[in-house]
Parts: structure tokens; C-alpha cells; sequence
């Protein structure tokens, strides 16, 4: 009953997010390049999460190989593009390269399971980083990729990269909405509960898994290639930067694992903190980060939308009314 | 031939600090089900406190191991026990996020600090020239300690009580807990021991090598790597897995480039850990 509720998201989410899509596209309009920029923010980690609640969240694998296939995807995008690809085309090259490439890898990397896992998908991570640091003839190496600057001025550019960002979160969500009513949502679930029994009862686990780790590669990469336009800049340690790769499961862990809803909530409230509070200390940057982390897997494991907001405000009024009695009757004595 | 034999030397001198490295960090994974993300910072930490010791106090690197030694059992202690164990029977997920949350507030506090700038403590012991094979003699030291503490660590779980303990929690918590063992405090005792091997390495390692902040997440793959090869929570594997990847290194690095025998090292595990899911010679069980 309870997770029903999470499960098939009410109306009201629905438009609240509607509500949050129109502000976000109305940003322009509305304020300054500074808040553009925030709003591009927000749809980019929004659509990451949305992207890494496929595996983490709904087949229960903790993945860490996010910025794996955000690295992937900005070195096959900058350097496409640098080959004369017109931007949007290089764009959807990487997404293909990347989807690929974890269908390939899927396959292999999910015959582990737990810890075994998260380190695999880890070093995933740190081997594609030394790949690119060392393949100098290709990816420039250390030194890093330029990748040629938008025309139109910053205005237009800013404009740009925010519908893009946004279009590509819209895209995760349909998609996640698509899985969370699908046999494949349903599969997966079973997996995260248990992978034997799920097995038992018919579910093409390694299938059904190599699809979420798919899935959750495949905006990862268009993110990757829209990132590299973005700030025509790309180096081995910014894109695949360790950082990322937690940053982007704690946003989902901080909305509410294997929800439609949860990580676009968890990206937003963490982008609106790390703007807000960690940018005025960015010598503890990280100590923050790692503060946040501890408060939340201590107060708040199950993320903000398993909050029982109704019960708590239960409890406040019956604490309300336990006051006002205990007044009256002194009154009485 | 005495190239090959100075390759054989190098890698042995790596290995038994690799051996080291991962024996604590074998030894939480085994018993606790936990990963430690803490365990490169902590043997960063180890070293910067040797180091600072010397430089300031002229404390010789071999008094402060024992000193960090202590010091960081009582830290590694108290996280395990205040912290880390109230989620201990949690997801990978969790608990994995919860160390690597404390690694980023420990990692950003010693940048601070300390900076990051790299520090060797420089001995000048001399160094013995056999047949043409050259063996620095702080290096030398630092081996046959490294060695010293892992064969002390494995005497402690077979024959002390409290290694007993630890052992007979790892095989089966529930018995265990039968049997009258609060496994709470053997917990945070392990994490503790894990910490200590990490912090003891540290300090080897400041004698041998440049230390710095930015190295915590290669000694943590590095970690990764040793157990993978060799399995999980016993000494004997990570010794054999660390003077594995010693030997490996020290000829990938002198035929390939240092930077590719690090690759060269991940790229042996992913596939190890495709090809033998459970470690090479892990046991089934402790996925």
C-alpha cells in the first residue's frame, strides 16, 4: 500500500513536474545567464539520476560507473564533432557509441554481483581515465580536448544547451515512466528483491539487468557529448572525474530510490545546495559533500519522497493535543 | 641478467608494502561484508604523521609506527563502533556510500592541513649492491617490516583469542553470536586492526616513496586489485595477491612506462573479476 503509493506517481506529481519543466524552459525569460546555467545544472543531474536509477534504483546493482559513460560520451562527441560532425548528429553518435558499449560490457560486468560490482564499475572509470590520459594521439592526453565554441554568443548558446539538457531529461523520464509500467520495471524489481527467486520464477535476470545497465548508459552519453559543446573543454580528469560518479547515486539515494519522481527531486535539492551553501566554502567542498552523505544514510535512508509527511504532521498535532490536555488539567488542579 | 634480477628485487620490495596495503583492507572485507573507502586516506594519513614527526621532532619513522599504529586502531575503533556498524547489515549500497562519504571528509580535512604537496621522509641509510643488484636499505626496511606486521597479523587471528573471534565471526556471524561473541565489538576491533595495517603501512611508505593526498584513491585501487587476486579476508591471499601485483608492476613498469603498469594492473582485475566473479581464489559466499 505504502509503496504503491510511490510506485505509480498521483496526478498531482505529475504536474508538479510539469509545473517544474515549464519554469525550467522559462528560465531565459525569466532571469539572468547565472540562473540559465543553475537550470542547465539541474536538468543535466536530473537527467543522470533519472539515467542511474535504472540499475541502482530499480535492479538494486549499485553501479558506479556513471561518469564511465559521461567521460564516453564527451570523448566521442568532442572529437566527432572536431571531425567535422555537425554538433546535434555528434551528439547522438555518442549516445549510440555509449549505449553500445554498455550492452557489450553489460553482459560481462553483471556476472557480478555486490561489492564486486560497485568495484568493477568503478574501475571501469578509472581504466576508460587512463585510457584517454594515455592515448595521446586520439584524446589529446592530459592536456585535454578543445572542441570548438558554439557561435551566436553566450546568450543563444546558454539557450542551446539548456533545451538540450532539458529535452534529454524529458527523455530519461519518459522512459523511466515506460520501464516503471513495463514487464522490464516489474523484472527488475524482482531482481533488487531477489535475484534467485526472480530467476526461479521465469525472469531472464542477465537479460533483464544488462537492458537496466543499458539504460542507464544510454543519456549518460548524451549528457557526455552535450557537457563537452557545453564548456568546449573536456580533460581525462574532469570527465571521468570519481566525484561524479558518487555525486550522481546519492542525488537518487537523496530523492528516494526506484521512483519516477526521487532523483529528479534528489538532483534538484542537491544542485540548489551545492549552489547555495557549499559555494560559499570551497575549501571543504568535498567534507560537505561527505557530511551529506553520513546525515543521509543516518536520518534520511529511504530519500525525501519516503518521507511520510502525513504521519509526521500526525504526530505533531496529537503532540499539540497532548499539550493542550496536560494544560487544561493543571488548569482543572 | 641482472636487469631481471633487479626487476625480481623491485617487484618483492613493492609487493610485500602491497601485501601490506591490502591486508587490512582484505581483513574488514571479509569479516565486515564492508568496503573500506577510508583505507587509502588512511594510509596517506599514516604517512603525513610520520612525516611531520621527523620534520618537526626529528621523531625517527620507526617510533611514530607504533604511535600511528595506536592511533589510528582507537580511530578506525571509534567510526567502526559509532558510526559504520548501525548499518553494517545494510545494502553494498549503503554502507559502501557511507565510507566513501567519511573518505571525502577525511581526504578534504588532510588537504587542508597538510596540502597536498608530495613529502618523502629521506633516511639516507645506504643502500647493499649484490652482484649488480642494488637494494636501498630504507627500502629493505621497509619490506622486511611490511612483512614483519603482516606475519604478526596472522599469528594474532590464528592463535589470540580476539583473532579467533574475528575468524569464527567471518566464517558465521550468526554462530558466532551463539557462542557468546558480541560481534559488535569484534567488528569495530577488525575495523580498527584494518585501520592500524593501513596506518603502519603509511609510515613505511613515507620512507620509501613521495607521499601525498592525491595517491588515496590509487592505493585504494591498488587494494581492490590484491584482493581480487587473491582473495578475500585471509592473510596468506593477500600476501600472495600483493607480491603478485608487485612482480607485475615492476615488469609492466620497466618494459611499458609506470603509467601503463597501473592499467595494466585494473585491467587484470576486471577481467578476473568477469572470469572469476568470486576472486581467483576466493571463496563462494562473500559476494
Amino acid at each position: 500500500m505504502n509503496a504503491n503509493r510511490f510506485r505509480f506517481p498521483a496526478r498531482g506529481a505529475h504536474l508538479l513536474f510539469a509545473g517544474g519543466v515549464l519554469l525550467l524552459a522559462a528560465m531565459p525569460f525569466l532571469a539572468d545567464n547565472y540562473f540559465v546555467r543553475l537550470a542547465t545544472f539541474v536538468c543535466m543531474y536530473g537527467a543522470l539520476a533519472l539515467s542511474w536509477n535504472f540499475i541502482g534504483g530499480y535492479a538494486g546493482y549499485p553501479s558506479f560507473s556513471t561518469a564511465a559513460f559521461v567521460g564516453l560520451g564527451s570523448y566521442v562527441g568532442g572529437l566527432l564533432q572536431n571531425a567535422g560532425v555537425p554538433m546535434v548528429l555528434a551528439w547522438l553518435g555518442a549516445t549510440v557509441f555509449v549505449s553500445l558499449f554498455a550492452a557489450l560490457l553489460g553482459g560481462a560486468i553483471l556476472r557480478m554481483k555486490g561489492h564486486y560490482f560497485a568495484i568493477g564499475s568503478i574501475t571501469l572509470v578509472e581504466v576508460l581515465r587512463m585510457v584517454a590520459s594515455l592515448w595521446v594521439d586520439v584524446t589529446g592526453g592530459g592536456d585535454g580536448l578543445n572542441i570548438r565554441i558554439l557561435d551566436g554568443g553566450p546568450d543563444f548558446a546558454g539557450r542551446v544547451f539548456l533545451y538540450a539538457m532539458l529535452a534529454v531529461m524529458l527523455c530519461a523520464w519518459a522512459t523511466t515512466l515506460a520501464v516503471e509500467r513495463s514487464r522490464l520495471g516489474f523484472g527488475l524489481r524482482c531482481i533488487s528483491q531477489n535475484e534467485e527467486a526472480a530467476d526461479m520464477v521465469g525472469i531472464d535476470t542477465n537479460r533483464y539487468k544488462t537492458a537496466a545497465y543499458t539504460l542507464s548508459a544510454v543519456y549518460c552519453g548524451t549528457v557526455g557529448a552535450i557537457y563537452a559543446s557545453w564548456v568546449s573543454y573536456i580533460a581525462p580528469t574532469d570527465a571521468f572525474g570519481i566525484l561524479l560518479t558518487l555525486k550522481v547515486p546519492v542525488m537518487a539515494m537523496l530523492g528516494g530510490l526506484g521512483t519516477v519522481y526521487g532523483p529528479l527531486v534528489g538532483a534538484t535539492a542537491f544542485v540548489l545546495m551545492e549552489e547555495t551553501i557549499w559555494a560559499r566554502f570551497l575549501d571543504y567542498h568535498q567534507a560537505i559533500l561527505g557530511v551529506v552523505i553520513v546525515l543521509l544514510i543516518f536520518f534520511l535512508p529511504g530519500g525525501l519522497l519516503k518521507i511520510d509527511y502525513r504521519r509526521g504532521l500526525a504526530r505533531i498535532r496529537s503532540a499539540a493535543w497532548a499539550r493542550a490536555g496536560r494544560a487544561t488539567a493543571t488548569e482543572v488542579r | 641478467m641482472s636487469l631481471y634480477a633487479q626487476i625480481v628485487v623491485n617487484g618483492l620490495m613493492l609487493g610485500a608494502l602491497y601485501a601490506c596495503i591490502a591486508v587490512g583492507f582484505s581483513l574488514v572485507w571479509g569479516v565486515l561484508n564492508v568496503i573500506n573507502m577510508l583505507h587509502g586516506s588512511f594510509i596517506v594519513l599514516g604517512g603525513y604523521l610520520a612525516y611531520f614527526a621527523w620534520l618537526h621532532w626529528q621523531v625517527s619513522p620507526f617510533v611514530m609506527l607504533l604511535a600511528v599504529s595506536v592511533g589510528l586502531f582507537l580511530l578506525g575503533f571509534l567510526l567502526q563502533y559509532g558510526l559504520v556498524n548501525r548499518v553494517v547489515s545494510q545494502p553494498v549500497l549503503t554502507t559502501l556510500t557511507l565510507t566513501f562519504g567519511l573518505d571525502m571528509i577525511l581526504y578534504n580535512l588532510m588537504n587542508v592541513w597538510f596540502d597536498a604537496t608530495p613529502r618523502r621522509i629521506s633516511l639516507d641509510l645506504g643502500r647493499l649492491d649484490l652482484n649488480g643488484v642494488i637494494v636501498p636499505n630504507d627500502r629493505l626496511l621497509a619490506m622486511l617490516l611490511a612483512l614483519a606486521m603482516t606475519g604478526v597479523l596472522y599469528l594474532v587471528l590464528r592463535s589470540s583469542r580476539i583473532g579467533r573471534a574475528i575468524v569464527a565471526v567471518r566464517m558465521d556471524r550468526d554462530a558466532a553470536t551463539l557462542m557468546g561473541i558480541r560481534v559488535g565489538r569484534v567488528y569495530a576491533i577488525t575495523f580498527g586492526i584494518g585501520a592500524l595495517m593501513a596506518g603502519a603501512c603509511g609510515v613505511l611508505m613515507s620512507v620509501v616513496f613521495p607521499i601525498t593526498t592525491n595517491i588515496t584513491g590509487l592505493l585504494l585501487g591498488k587494494a581492490f586489485v590484491i584482493c581480487v587476486i587473491g582473495g578475500l579476508g585471509t592473510v596468506p591471499g593477500a600476501l600472495v595477491g600483493g607480491l603478485a601485483l608487485g612482480l607485475i608492476e615492476s615488469v609492466a613498469g620497466n618494459f611499458l612506462g609506470a603509467q601503463s603498469a597501473i592499467l595494466v594492473g585494473s585491467l587484470l582485475m576486471l577481467v578476473l573479476l568477469m572470469t572469476r566473479p568470486t576472486g581467483l581464489i576466493g571463496k563462494r559466499g562473500y559476494q
